[in-house]
Parts: C-alpha cells; structure tokens; sequence
C-alpha cells in the first residue's frame, strides 16, 4: 500500500466527517473550521509520514486546552477559528484579476513607488498570466549551484518526502509545538514553509530565496520554516517582500526555527509588509509569529534583522537561546506602524552556555492613532559566565496621537554577567522638517529622510539588494502621516 | 527679482514686522543690519515660509509670483535658498543622501532631468573642491558634530549645489572665525552673478568687508529706517544702532 493510501484509509477509519464534509483527497479546499480531521486532511493531502500526522494531532489537541496569550500589549475582538478555512489551494487562474486594471490602483501606487517592474507587479498582484518566468531559469541555475555545494534549500512538504530525517530530528526542536497557543496552531495545521540544511563547512553561496520573492507569496497563512546550518557553516536568509501583500485570510500564525551548530553562522533579515488595513482600523493581517534560533555550537552566531511595516496587529519575538560557549545572538529591529497598527515586537536573548553575547538595536517609529511596544527579555543563566548583553531602545513619534512603550525584562541568575540597556524617545522635530523642505525636499520625503536616518543603524544590517526597497518602503508606510 | 510691499507679520499675537517695503534687482546685494530683537530673522523666515509667521498685511512677489502663497518646497524650487543661522543636526541621515535629495527634488521642480548617482557624485566631487572643503565632510550626517564653522560651509555648499536665484543669508557670520568668516564670503561671493541676488542679515558690519553690498538697510523695531550704499555700514559701526534708532521699543525678540 502506497503511504497516500495508507493515510487515505487512515481518514476513512476515522468514520464520517462532520458537516458534510467529505473524504474527497482531490477537494483542492477543506471546509470551513478547525477539528481534528482538518489536520488529517491536511497531513493526507501532503502524504505526510505517521509520525508527522502525530505530531500534528498531539499539537491539535493541545491547542484545544491552551489559553490565549494576553499579556502583549494589543487589542482586538476574540478569533473565532472556526470561521477560517486552513487548506485551500492557490486561485486558479480563472478566479484571479484578469488584467492590472482589475487590480486596486492604490495598490500599484505603491509599487511603482517601491520601483517594481511591471510584469512582477502582475505577478505580485496575483494577475492570471502565464509567464515562462526568466526567474524560474534563474532559479533554476541557483538550485544547481546550491546543489553542487550540497545545500538543501526547498519547501518544508518536499523536505518532508526527500529528507524526513533532518526535519524529525528537527522540526519542534526550537519552539516546540506546546510553546505557546500560536505556535502550537501552526505547528497543527501548517501548509508549507521553506527548508533549508547546510552542511558542515559550505559558506552558502547566495543570500536564499532573493530569487524567490515571487514564488513565495503563496506560501501562506500557517508557514514553517526550519533552517539548519551545520558545523562551521554559514547561510544569509531573507524572507518576505517589501510589495505590500494583500490577503483576504486575517489570521496569520507563522513559525521559524533556526538551528546554529558548532561555528556556524545564520543571518536572518525579514521584511514583513502584510496588509495593515486603512486609515480607519479596518481589516489588516493579524501577524502572531514566533521566531527562534539556537546558536547550539560554540562559536555560532545568530543575526536578526527585521523590518516591520504591515499588519495590523504584530506579535512578534525572533529570539536566540544562546547555549553554545562564545556564541553571539544578535537582533536589529525597525518597526513601524501608522494609522490604527498595533505592534507588540521584541526579542529574548537567553544566555546559557559561557562568554555569550547578545545584542538588541530595537528602532521603532509610531505614527497616526497607532500603538507599538518593545518587549524585550534578557536571561542569563547561572553557568553563562562572562554574558553580555546590549540593548538598545530608540522610539519615534509622529504627532501627538500615536503610542511607544518600551517593556525591557533583564533576568540575571549570573553575578558576573554585563546587561545594559539605553533606551530614548523622540520626535522629528519642526526644525528638521523645515531644513529639509527649505531645501525642496517635499514634506513626506524629509519625513522618509529623517526616519531613515533614525533606523540607519538597523538598515545597515539589511543585504545590499533589500536596503534600498525598504528604504523607499519605509517612506511609503508613514505616507499621510504629517501634515 | 523680490518685491516686499508695506509687510506686516505676528507671531503669538506678538507685532514684529511692522510694514516693510524692499525691492532687489537681480545681481543685487542687500544687507539688512539691525540690532537684536528688530525682526531680522523673522524676516528670513517669512521669506522661506517657515509656519507660525503670520503675515497679517502686506505681500511678496518672486519674480513676478506671489511668494507667500507658495510651500516652502515650492519656494526653494522657484531659487529662494536660506542659508540658516542655526543649520539643524538630522542624526543619521548622510550628507551625501541628504545633498542628493535636495540638488533632484529642486532639479525636479525646475523640469530638469534628476541626477544619478554617478553624475550627483561627479557635481559633489567638484563642488567640494572649489570651496575647500574636507571630503571627509560629505560622508558624515546632516550637521551632527559639525564645529559652527562647518556647518556654515555646509550651507555654503548647499547653496553653490541648489544654485538659487535668491539667497537669504540669516546671521550666516554669528560663531564663525575669521578664516571660516572668509571662507563663507569668498563661497558667495563666486556665486555673485548679474542674475542672481542676495540679501544679507548681519548684526555686524564685520561680514560686509568680505561681502561688499550694494544696498545697505538698517532694520530696527520692524521698520527699515534708513536705507544707504555701502559706507552706511562703516557709519553704523562707527556710530552704533542707538543713533540711528528712533523708536526706543525694540524689546521684542524676534
């Protein structure tokens, strides 16, 4: 029996489905709601191993018990999980805009902003034309060079087929799938995601998935992505796309793992631009995500960047458990949130193994009515001796109606471990406005001008070919919000 | 090229400009002295359309337009440059960027084609040169740790790169040394042309040796009370500003 079988018959002993749902394998779309054979649909429908159907299930049925997380700093009414629908296939092309005039004009305001070509505006703006992509040969060659340096770099459900080895040992190893009510959703119903494993001593020798920033977008509401670089090696992931991304499915609970052994090196750079609804709070992606990496070898190192401008609302802590002596765990943070956003963004740096060193460069910049937190916790443990830590805090505001707090949690069990925290808080001041504008800069550009100078530090991190978009993205986001 | 007539400005219900009428021709330089408190910056900034200057009478014409209508952006986009007596710091933000953004968004507003970043380089590069200028300069932030002469050449670049039609230089002389003081004056006056005129704000005369005007105004109180050639500043600085100031309230702080 093929394991497609198996796990059809495995449904069918399940007995009847609720709902009228049926055991159609073909259905491209499981019914609406969240029960358990929701998650064996999904598990079928990608021919998952048993075990991973268990993992699932163990998840599912936690879920259930686990209460919601409610100590960030964000407001907004009870999700009811069983108006969602957690499979669907991509639209067909028939469903989708037919042309760019089909699409919003606001939307590709932005993008001709943002300097997109046009035949990626269609692709991005899910337009239904069938492209012999230049990237896919591109991508093409990338996937041949990679795989000469045996670099694994595909989605999580091919890797579960190809190398279901690396992603048992390691899928849940960092953010198990109990680690909170988020986290254990995804790790449920999870639909794809990407994988990455680099071997022992490969300097990977491309920044991954820049090839990939269209053939990405549909990776979707539940993503996972595990990331493993092995002793001595060294991998650059970006993540996400400056476009801003429209998508009708509100809840959005993605998990990231990150695996550092022994001298390796892993730096993670996101620029996340999902819907952050308009001008009056309505709509917008709710973005729970939980990011971990653990620098588990001496000497490794873990870098995030990111660069939040989208969603509503942001619950989002990219972490490193710093258990390898001398490791180094590193987080560059710009937020910014206008309108009615809601952010409530940090990090944790957990300092486990001697001579650890973490640093946080947290910039964030509110605007309109909306409200952002820093949430940060420093822990060090007993044995960490010798930690270190930096954090630094740096809060803009924009008018008079927007909210920064900074929420800094130091937790030291090490008498000989070094923490410092600086924090500020700032506005763009009148005077800068008017040198700028005295020197023809438009009032919204010397806005863009003055706020990129105030997260240089953090951009200074982004790969070169992602710094200038989210430049240019970091001015679009605070559109309207002077004047 | 400026047409001021009878302009009246409040700030906080607070009179400062009290009915000022000049006029400069292009290719002129006017100086405006005054002592403190008589509105000369506020006239600078009234010029530029800085908010909070309230005109309550009078009006501007640049070069035939009505100034005062204008956004500040428009201003510098028509040739009003401000060389400003305190340039503010804007920490992050590199010279080069800032100089860059400046020089298109003013091409852009005159219908000229915006630089690249290789031609923009190229301009710098020999800008720099002319008025001596450390390279090193251009690759900091906007003004942060700028000694008060620095950050008066910095203005003096902007002005050669924006290439206005008319300058408004506000106390560009108060903290600077004299080889600094000579530095911004030769970079002026490189730019003095039959086409392009200035008006330059001083409470000393010192600036004018370096700058010869051709118009000399004494401001005081909100007024321009007396108007003369160049050897009215020599006067002034003979005689001090009491002699020439009628109206003894010139308490108010502009």
């Amino acid at each position: 029996m093929s394991v497609s079988d198996k796990t059809l018959k495995q449904i069918e002993d399940v007995g009847p489905y609720k709902a009228g749902f049926v055991t159609d394998i073909e259905s491209e779309k499981a019914p609406k709601g969240l029960n358990e054979d929701i998650v064996r649909f999904i598990s079928a429908k990608k021919n998952e191993p048993e075990w991973l159907l268990e993992w699932r299930l163990k998840a599912y049925a936690h879920w259930l018990k686990m209460p919601e997380p409610e100590w960030a700093h964000v407001s907004f009414p009870p999700i009811d999980y069983q108006d969602s629908y957690y499979y669907a296939a991509p639209k067909t092309m028939a469903e989708r805009p037919q042309s760019l005039a089909d699409v919003d004009p606001k939307l590709l305001e932005t993008y001709e902003k943002l300097g997109i070509p046009v035949r990626e505006q269609e692709m991005l703006a899910g337009v239904a034309v069938d492209y012999v992509f230049d990237s896919m040969s591109v991508a093409t060659t990338f996937k041949e060079s990679l795989k000469e340096k045996g670099v694994i770099f595909c989605s999580i459900s091919e890797a579960v087929q190809e190398c279901p080895d690396l992603v048992r040992r390691y899928l849940g190893s960092v953010v198990p799938y109990h680690d909170n009510k988020h986290a254990c959703l995804n790790s449920a119903v999870f639909t794809d995601g990407s994988f990455v494993y680099v071997p022992e001593g490969v300097r990977c020798p491309m920044e991954l998935s820049t090839y990939f920033r269209i053939n990405e977008m549909n990776t979707g509401q539940f993503e996972r992505t595990l990331l493993i670089v092995d002793k001595g090696a060294y991998v650059s992931y970006l993540e996400g796309c400056t476009a801003p991304m429209r998508d009708e499915r509100q809840l959005h609970a993605a998990v990231v793992e990150l695996v550092a052994h022994e001298d390796a090196e892993i730096k993670y750079s996101t620029v996340q631009n999902w819907y952050p609804g308009d001008e009056d709070g309505k709509g917008g992606i709710y973005n729970f995500v939980t990011k971990r990496g653990i620098c588990e070898g001496a000497n490794s190192k873990i870098s995030w960047t990111q660069v939040e401008t989208g969603s509503a609302i942001t619950w989002k802590y990219p972490s490193c458990v710093l258990k390898g002596d001398n490791s180094v765990g590193e987080f560059y943070s710009v937020a910014i949130t206008n309108n009615f956003q809601q952010a409530d963004t940090g990090t944790k740096m957990i300092h486990i193994g001697r001579n650890t060193k973490s640093r946080i460069v947290s910039k964030g910049i509110s605007a309109g009515k909306s409200e952002q937190t820093y949430r940060g916790l420093v822990k060090i443990m007993p044995k960490a001796e010798g930690a270190r830590n930096h954090t630094q805090c740096d809060s803009l505001l924009i008018g008079d109606t927007c909210g920064a707090h900074t929420v800094p949690y130091i937790e030291s069990r090490n008498p000989k471990a070094q923490c410092e925290h600086e924090a500020t808080t700032s506005r763009i001041s009148e005077d800068q406005l008017f040198y700028c504008r005295q020197r023809g800069i438009d009032e919204e550009e010397a806005v863009g001008l003055i706020v990129n100078g105030f997260c240089r530090e953090v951009m200074q991190n982004l790969p070169m070919e992602f710094a200038v978009e989210a430049q240019k993205l970091i001015g679009i986001s605070l559109e309207g919000s002077v004047g | 090229m400026i047409k001021i007539n009878n302009l009246h400005t409040v700030i906080d219900g607070k009179k400062i400009l009290k009915g000022i009428d000049l006029v400069i021709k292009p290719g002129e330089v006017h100086a405006i002295m005054g002592p403190n408190g008589a509105g000369k910056s506020t006239l600078s900034n009234v010029l530029a359309g800085r908010d909070g200057y309230e005109v309550t009478e009078g009006s501007v014409q640049f070069e035939g337009a009505d100034l005062l209508t204008m956004k500040p952006e428009e201003r510098a986009g028509a040739g009003l440059f401000l060389a400003f007596q305190y340039p503010v710091e804007i920490p992050g933000v590199q010279m080069t960027q800032f100089l860059k953004a400046a020089v298109n968004a003013v091409r852009k507003q005159r219908g000229q084609e915006e630089l690249d970043a290789l031609a923009f380089l190229k301009l710098i590069k020999s800008k720099i040169k002319e008025l001596d200028i450390n390279d090193e300069m251009i690759k900091r932030a906007v003004n942060v740790g700028f000694s008060g002469g620095e950050k008066k050449r910095n203005e003096v670049l902007q002005m050669t790169l924006l290439e206005p039609k008319f300058a408004v230089l506000d106390e560009t002389d108060s903290g600077l040394d004299i080889d600094a003081l000579k530095v911004v004056a030769e970079g002026v006056n490189r730019l003095r042309s039959p086409e392009r005129s200035f008006l330059v704000i001083t409470h000393y005369q010192r600036l004018l040796d370096y700058i010869t005007p051709d118009v000399v105004h004494i401001l005081a109180d909100g007024r321009i009370i007396k108007t003369g050639g160049p050897e009215l500043a020599l006067e002034l600085e003979e005689k001090g500003y009491a002699e020439f100031v009628e109206a003894s309230d010139n308490e108010e702080a502009a």
